[in-house]
């Protein structure tokens, strides 16, 4: 265990008794307080997540956005500079390499933030094609990322910066703000499906902002929250998890992530013909929302079956914190995904009745 | 870290399961340990009254809303009955692993067989090694 990276807050997360778990070979927390205090905390009020594990990977340039548009599915020119985007990187059979957000600082400068997981792999990715005129760089052990996220996210961090923050709309940002001391890049971001934002800085002053945004949430009851957390409201939310909804196996339009896949945006890109059929032909399976009918709660990797046939398999699946329903995102057989189709879950080898049910279960 | 509670007067297994003798029958539930491991309990899946359970296998299986853990039976016997409370109410098994969250009770093929299981003062060796 001791080869396992630490997050700049490692010492914080020791002090404070949170247990932690190898995450994709990080030293992280699973919850601070409780998984389920900490998700209300999020959906009612504010609370705090370290993500400095995600990988960021700096793109420069005077041919940096044509790059991108090659290997975004995403429509990069449409991004300007301020504004963040949420696309996917594809092999050219359709498969998924990662899901990301891209941040325009300048014209020739951006900024792809990457699940953690996935950093080098995509860093490898990436150079493989980068072509004269750009320079990449793998800036992930310099920069820490810490997320506020909920309701009250706003009124908390306006208490440390001098920009309107309610002038700041969803997936902008202003880089080189100053957040009780420590410059940072603000950004109207998240992975909870709540408001919020997710807050770029030196690694070195992590520590810093991290008090600073408790000690100023601390009237609004801000608690600091885990990966658990930070997945139950993702889940809900019905925000993709590389790894579980999206793999090099699943495309982004059956992940159902098409809202980040352009296929008839005027450049190439990596995947294209793939997905362009899968748009115009139709996908082979889709992601799709399941509520237990019987009890038993499904979770990842478990079958799905129509009377005898297999259509599939859970993707995620807990019990809905918000909700209190058992429930799972699954990828099943297109020709099967109909809302309302009962269907069974194998749980443990017991089949188990689930009815498919819109997704996201959970919007703000 | 929270100081956890290992009761003097059970019996303990190495997968973290409690046996309280009551007579000529034994309650089962998970310790105070098992329960701050898994963190929130959400769902508890336990066998029927008659039922056989034997030891080291799987009774049933407590679900956190993060993952599953299966039960093991510390001994073998039959169930003479279930806690239906925790069908509605699994957050027992967090607030009162001991008391409230007993989970089975059952008829030990052979009520020696508890004497087998771990003391207390065995069982916070177990415990204080994992942690």
């Amino acid at each position: 265990m001791g080869d396992l990276k630490q997050s700049p807050l490692a010492e914080v997360y020791k002090k404070s008794g949170a247990k932690t778990i190898d995450f994709g070979g990080w030293d992280l927390p699973v919850q601070f307080s409780s998984i389920k205090e900490e998700h209300q905390a999020v959906r009612e009020r504010v609370g705090l997540f370290d993500v400095s594990h995600m990988g960021e990977i700096e793109v420069k340039g005077s041919e940096a956005e044509n790059f991108l548009q090659y290997l975004m599915t995403n429509d990069v020119s449409k991004l300007q500079v301020g504004g963040a985007q949420y696309s996917a990187m594809c092999y050219e059979n359709g498969g998924t390499v990662d899901d990301l957000i891209i941040y325009k600082k300048e014209s020739e400068d951006f900024l792809l933030v990457v699940n953690a997981s996935n950093t080098d792999k995509d860093f490898e990715w990436i150079l493989s094609h980068v072509p004269e005129g750009v320079t990449v760089r793998n800036s992930s052990n310099d920069i820490a990322q810490i997320a506020i996220q909920g309701p009250l996210a706003e009124k908390v961090l306006q208490k440390l910066v001098k920009i309107d923050l309610s002038s700041l709309g969803a997936f902008k940002f202003v880089d080189a703000v100053n957040v009780g001391g420590i410059q940072s890049l603000v950004s109207r971001t998240g992975y909870t499906g709540e408001d919020g934002f997710e807050i770029y800085c030196p690694w070195g002053e992590a520590v810093n902002l991290w008090h600073a945004l408790l000690d100023a949430g601390e009237e609004e009851g801000i608690l600091p929250c885990g990966l658990g957390a930070r997945d139950t409201l993702r889940f809900e939310a019905k925000h993709a998890l590389y790894g579980q909804e999206l793999t090099p196996e699943i495309s982004p339009l059956e992940a159902g992530i098409g809202f980040a896949v352009k296929v008839d945006k005027p450049s190439d890109f990596i995947g294209k013909s793939v997905l362009k059929a899968q748009k115009e032909n139709g996908i082979p399976r889709k992601l799709v929302g399941l509520e237990m009918i019987d009890k038993g709660i499904p979770r990842a990797h478990y079958d799905v079956y129509l009377e005898e046939v297999k259509i599939g398999e859970v993707t995620t699946g807990t019990q809905s914190p918000t909700l209190k329903k058992n429930l799972g995102l699954a990828l099943i057989d297109k020709s099967h995904s109909a809302l309302g189709t009962e269907v069974d879950v194998d749980i443990r080898g017991k089949r188990r009745k689930a009815i498919i049910v819109k997704a996201p279960f959970y919007k703000r | 870290m929270n100081v956890l509670n290992v009761p003097k007067d059970l019996r303990y297994s190495e997968e973290h399961e409690w046996v309280k003798t009551e007579g000529q029958t034994v309650k089962i539930g998970i310790t105070d340990f098992a329960q701050d491991e898994l963190g929130d309990i959400v769902f508890v899946e336990l066998p029927e009254v008659g039922d056989d359970i034997e030891a080291d296998a799987a009774f049933g299986s407590v679900e956190s809303v993060k993952t599953v853990s299966e039960l093991y039976a510390p001994i073998s016997g039959k169930v003479v009955a279930v806690n239906e409370e925790l069908e509605d109410s699994p957050e027992f098994v967090n607030e009162s692993p001991y008391e409230k969250a007993w989970m089975i009770e059952i008829e030990p093929n052979d009520l020696g067989d508890v004497e087998k299981l771990l003391s207390p003062e065995d069982y916070e060796k177990v415990i204080n090694e994992e942690d």
